[in-house]
């Protein structure tokens, strides 16, 4: 093929979108249709330039919109094509339409969502507001932690997205600023190397296929809707988890780099664990090590794979757990949050469960600081001592005012 | 197909157009491709028309105009000759019998229920022009 092979130190200096611009270019992807949006615009610029520098034998279409760059991502997908875009926040809200039609088309699209909170008031930094609006899309949901993941996870979501038994669409998360704009060692694959672990794009049903055409985004009514949504529902549950714990090994084997739906920090032990997602990870563990030390069984579990959710897994972590903390990083708006309500579904009919909190935390980029995490296991700590939750079900952290706590 | 359960058809609401490969179609006819029953032709909507042309060939000077502005592919002609209207997507829209240059018309609109042959025996005479 016609372009360059870069030749890359065995660890760069990268932020998490550099990352994943450079994942992007190992992956050769075929068309990027994106438009730019903060932070997640590195991206798709690294990937433009990566292209006008012969890096990269593709495509790069500027459009007028995000609803416009995943609608041209999925004419690309559908044409045949290895297709992938980047967005945050108001980008992403604005896509979530065609979301859908991705999923529902069963198009392996890459979509790398670099976290940002949803306005009103208007707010560049990162929380998990537009994760959680894309948790119904029918989208195979990763989350990194750090630049480096956000590097791992791009081959991951292709490989797994692009299998013939998959054929969903996958978004990798990243927090805004804080893994998209802070730089770190990223220890990198060799052109070869990363190309050869998602392989050569395997076409189905592609409309450039014109000894079999087909016919895509087709509408459905009452006789066939159900059926349609019910299949990919199906294979979210039964598919997408095995599949992606075969491309974790694959990958662990390439690299010696272990990812887990679940990712477990000293929970062997456990009496009292966070659960969280995106930066907080690291902050808890440092923690939760610090914790151990003055006498508290501490854990941290962070949600790796976010859509399709890891039932069985949460399950089989929380059953020996006293007491956790839920922290949900978008606003419930008048419910109790995602990430705790899918918990409590997983753990409703157990008979060992934690004694489980919620928290929402983090809004707008707020800091989630080492201090509340201190505060939050001492609760946790004081739960497992009184033998029941001691505090209202959902508590604020970090928010000005008169304390916030209801239910 | 009206009783095919969520796991027995392909993945992502997409439709085949042929049985097996397509192979040489621009030089196949209509009649003779190997539509799915999936594909448009297979399938009928003959019941949106609530008026249908009646063709009259006494007067067709086969000039083709009904054939290419016919939006629905539903004019059927063979060797530069019309020799008949596709009931089954034909959906009534008369744009044939505007645009049909005889005088009087080789096409006309009639009401669904009517005898094809009744019409054709009392079709319209030529009209004379006025000065």
């Amino acid at each position: 093929m016609a372009f360059d092979k870069m030749e890359l130190r065995d660890i760069e200096v990268w932020d998490g979108n550099f990352a994943a611009a450079q994942a992007l270019r190992q992956c050769q992807i075929d068309v990027v249709s994106a438009y730019p949006i903060t932070p997640s615009t590195p991206i798709v610029e690294g990937y433009a330039k990566f292209l006008a520098d012969g890096y990269i034998e593709g495509e790069f279409v500027m459009v007028e919109s995000e609803h416009a760059a995943m609608s041209g991502c999925i004419g690309a997908a559908a044409a045949g094509g290895r297709v992938a875009t980047a967005t945050s926040s108001q980008g992403f809200a604005l896509m979530v339409e065609t979301l859908y039609q991705a999923s529902g088309m069963r198009l392996p699209i890459v979509l790398n969502v670099v976290n940002r909170a949803l306005a009103a008031p208007l707010n560049v930094n990162g929380d998990h507001s537009d994760m959680y609006l894309g948790r119904d899309s029918g989208w195979i949901q990763f989350d990194a932690y750090s630049p480096q993941e956000a590097y791992d996870l791009n081959f991951i979501a292709f490989r797994v997205a692009e299998d013939h038994d998959v054929r969903l669409p996958a978004m990798v998360h990243q927090d805004g600023f804080m893994t998209s704009h802070t730089a770190q060692g990223v220890k990198t694959l060799d052109d070869d190397t990363a190309y050869g672990f998602v392989g050569d794009f395997k076409p189905m049903n592609d409309m450039l296929d014109f000894e079999h055409p087909v016919t895509h985004g087709v509408q459905t009514e009452e006789d066939w809707h159900f059926e349609h949504k019910a299949r990919q529902h199906n294979d979210l549950m039964t598919k997408v988890l095995p599949k992606i714990q075969a491309a974790f090994d694959s990958f662990e084997e390439l690299t010696g780099r272990k990812y887990n739906m679940v990712e477990k920090y000293d929970m062997d032990d456990a009496v009292v664990a966070v659960v969280c997602m995106g930066t907080s990870v690291e902050t808890a563990r440092e923690v939760a090590t610090e914790m151990r030390a003055k006498g508290i069984k501490a854990g941290v579990i962070g949600l790796r794979v976010v859509r399709p959710f890891p039932f069985f897994e949460i399950q089989e972590v929380l059953k020996d757990v006293k007491a956790i903390a839920i922290l949900d990083r978008s606003s419930p708006n008048g419910a109790a949050g995602m990430l705790f309500n899918e918990l409590a579904g997983a753990m409703v009919n157990e008979e060992k469960r934690p004694l489980m909190s919620g928290y929402v935390y983090g809004l707008g980029g707020r800091d989630l600081t080492k201090k509340h995490l201190v505060d939050l296991y001492t609760e946790l700590q004081a739960n497992v001592d009184a033998g029941k939750v001691t505090t209202p079900l959902q508590q604020f952290i970090g928010v000005r005012g008169p304390k916030l706590q209801f239910l | 197909m009206a009783n095919t359960g969520w796991d027995e058809f392909e993945i992502g609401a997409m439709l085949r157009t042929f049985e097996g490969e397509a192979g040489d179609i621009a030089g196949t006819l209509q009649e003779d491709r190997n539509y799915t029953q999936n594909s448009s032709f297979s399938a009928s909507v003959a019941d949106w028309r609530i008026e249908k042309p009646v063709f009259n060939k006494d007067f067709c000077i086969d000039c083709q105009f009904c054939w290419v502005y016919c939006p629905d592919i539903s004019i059927i002609s063979r060797d530069k000759k019309m020799i008949g209207i596709d009931m089954d997507h034909c959906k009534g829209c008369a744009i044939c019998v505007e645009v049909c240059p005889t005088n009087p018309k080789s096409l006309l609109m009639f009401p669904e229920q009517a005898d094809e042959e009744v019409e054709i025996a009392q079709w319209p005479a030529k009209e004379t022009k006025e000065k």
